[in-house]
């Protein structure tokens, strides 16, 4: 289940816009069904048919793109999985933006999905750049912390302790927890309301 | 750096060991599950062959896709059908104690376990929803996570996190009459702003957290999420142990004297670090209400939806789009909006002291003509509570519909949506764009007593008039 995560190349796609939340990456009534099967289709749905055709992901330059360049608290609301399942499902393997939503940010990596962070200077240029040259080739290295757009170059951020596990390969933490259990249980037998508090109606 | 604070010395009792990505592996003292976000969390076990670690620190219930109407099984929407089946089957193969329709302890997620008395103070909290925070009103550090952080609770009963900073969030003094605990924090989100947060844990503190109930704590906690905070919390004390007390699984008899001894261990100290303190005034905080798509968009009653101009020049982007989606205008009076829907529910506001104040305000009173008003409660438990005491007969012949327990139109995965341009005063939690059902639907957050003095006035208007 494990594999390294060290550069994420293809195409990239701009989506401009601060505080875009859960429920617009993918709205609720996606959320009924027991799998994330088949959440590519409703990504941004709402927002698509608003736009009617013109939201990036419809535009036909941006079709078989897998880098997603955003702005400011991208992904805040909701902690369901689903809004970056939906990304991924649709076939995005990598997010630039100004910063993202903590919960956001941690399903991410959970699903060994990158996202890294750069100034809102660094971050409109490089919008700029893909709009302008929709199939240049972009590459995230995350040995270099550096995005390439054709010939620009850019610095960008991830914190060390989640940038070292893509490169090791070790972001799917459940693996780890769970090789832990004797020290998990020795810790749950130090806390006082273990023994107190009888959780199980059974 | 924080030092000595009840987040410091609760993440440090729980935590298992450094791992080697440098985050922490911290124990999770209570695993609360519901239908939406874990059924691929158990297929993700299956599928590693792994078990639940500890299912006696899990509990489950049913609360998003419920029918607030008719709750005959098999619902009539067949999904939610699905669902709700899937939750019963995982239940019962790992032995997790579930709280199903009729169970009398069902209910939305963050209102049953305080009323069970399973969220106490010093424990660490995770289920697969954002609203956690709310748990942090009795002193727990309660963390909303993903289903893939699931599938890690249920395999592990820990999580993979990196510590957060603390700041503390004092309000002092008196909430002015038509003030609530729904005004407090947004608030604070309102001056903060929606990403204020990230980063950080929320303690509140200051006396006007120290008057409050601890179904006002849990309101201000629940929202500390829609502020950017990871978790928000209040210090334990006499408020928080006279409501545990007696409840089905708090500490008995000799364990009772243990536990709240050590409850006193683990608040923050006197003289705790803090790596940000933020001070407000309860006397400057009037009845808000919000005008856009974000829960920071929020103004006072009397105040104007703001210009672009008195923004902040990163916050216009989302403004002007917030004008086009409300079609509200720059400038123009929040009072006075035209409503068509008015919810009283949610895991923010669904509890008995919410349903206490709506009533207040709904009692001899009629919700105006065209108006769609429904209240729904939180729990089972906080229905029979509210009939008992005679809420639903006052709602109903004010004219509100009186539901079954559930999640309802906060974010409208059951049969409750708005409909087209709808626009709706809503105790819930969140003004997204879509959110309560319907992708042009419009969404004004305010406290139950607002939502029901909208209800009766057919407009936004100011509670204080009714009071």
């Amino acid at each position: 289940m494990v594999s390294e995560v060290k550069t994420v190349s293809g195409r990239a796609i701009p989506l401009v816009g601060n505080d875009i939340d859960t429920d617009r990456i993918i709205p609720a009534r996606y959320l009924k069904a027991i799998t994330f099967d088949g959440l590519g289709e409703g990504a941004f749905i709402d927002d698509r048919k608003a736009l009617n055709g013109q939201h990036p992901f419809d535009q036909p330059q941006y079709q078989g793109a897998n880098i997603l360049i955003v702005n400011r608290n991208f992904g805040c609301g909701s902690s369901r999985e689903h809004a970056p399942q939906a990304i991924a499902k649709w076939g995005i393997q990598a997010l630039i933006g100004e910063s993202f939503a903590e919960i956001f940010f941690g399903n991410c990596v959970a699903m060994g999905i990158p996202c890294l962070t750069a100034d809102a200077a660094t971050i409109k240029q490089l919008q700029e750049l893909v709009a302008a040259n929709p199939q240049a080739a972009v590459t995230v290295n995350l040995e270099t912390l550096q995005v390439q757009i054709a010939d620009y170059t850019a610095p960008v951020v991830i914190g060390e302790g989640t940038r070292s596990t893509f490169i090791a390969g070790t972001w799917d933490a459940c693996g780890q927890l769970v090789a832990n259990a004797d020290q998990v249980r020795a810790t749950a037998a130090k806390l006082p309301y273990i023994s107190w508090g009888q959780l199980a109606a059974s | 750096m924080s030092k000595g604070t009840l987040f410091d010395k609760v993440w440090d009792l729980h935590t298992v060991g450094t791992l080697p990505s440098g985050l922490t592996q911290l124990f999770i003292g209570l695993h609360l599950i519901h239908e939406v976000t874990s059924p691929q969390a158990f297929a993700m076990l299956r599928e590693r062959g792994l078990k639940v670690l500890f299912p006696e620190r899990t509990v489950a219930t049913v609360d998003h896709i419920v029918p607030t109407e008719n709750q005959a099984r098999p619902f009539a929407d067949t999904l939610a059908e699905e669902m709700i089946q899937a939750l019963e089957q995982n239940c019962k193969e790992n032995n997790i104690t579930f709280y199903n329709i009729g169970s009398g302890s069902q209910g939305i997620v963050h209102v049953i376990a305080p009323e069970l008395g399973l969220t106490q103070p010093g424990l660490t909290i995770a289920c697969g929803d954002s609203h956690t925070s709310s748990h942090g009103a009795f002193g727990a550090i309660a963390f909303g996570i993903g289903t893939s952080q699931v599938r890690d609770v249920l395999a592990s009963q820990t999580l993979a996190l990196s510590k957060l900073k603390v700041r503390k969030i004092e309000v002092n003094g008196t909430l002015n009459p038509g003030v609530f605990a729904k005004d407090v924090i947004l608030h604070i989100i309102r001056t903060l702003g929606v990403k204020g947060g990230v980063g950080y844990a929320y303690e509140y503190a200051g006396t006007t957290f120290d008057q409050m109930n601890m179904e006002e704590r849990m309101t201000v906690c629940n929202m500390a999420i829609e502020g950017g905070a990871r978790c928000g919390y209040v210090n334990p004390d006499q408020v928080t142990y006279d409501y545990l007390k007696g409840r089905d699984f708090a500490p008995k008899d000799a364990d009772w004297d243990k536990a709240v001894a050590w409850w006193e261990s683990i608040k923050s100290d006197v003289d705790a670090v803090y790596d940000d303190v933020v001070v407000f005034d309860a006397a400057d905080i009037p009845p808000t209400v919000t005008w856009g798509i974000t829960p920071g968009q929020g103004i006072g009653i009397n105040q104007f939806v703001p210009k672009p101009e008195e923004l902040l020049e990163e916050d216009r982007f989302i403004a002007e789009e917030a004008y086009r989606y409300m079609d509200l205008l720059p400038g123009q009076p929040i009072k006075g909006t035209k409503i068509d829907v008015c919810f009283i529910g949610s895991c923010t506001n669904g509890r008995i002291s919410d349903l206490r104040e709506a009533a207040k305000i709904a009692k001899g009173r009629k919700v105006a003509e065209g108006i769609k008003a429904f209240v729904v409660p939180g729990s089972e438990r906080v229905k029979q509570e509210a009939e008992a005491e005679g809420l639903d007969k006052i709602f109903q012949e004010a004219g509100f519909e009186w539901r079954e327990p559930g999640c309802s139109m906060c974010l409208a995965m059951n049969p409750d949506k708005l409909q087209g341009r709808q626009i709706s005063a809503s105790s819930s939690n969140r003004n997204f764009k879509g959110r309560q059902g319907s992708s042009s639907g419009r969404t004004l957050l305010m406290s139950p007593a607002m939502v029901a003095t909208a209800a009766i006035k057919g407009e936004v208007s100011d509670v204080r008039e009714l009071l």
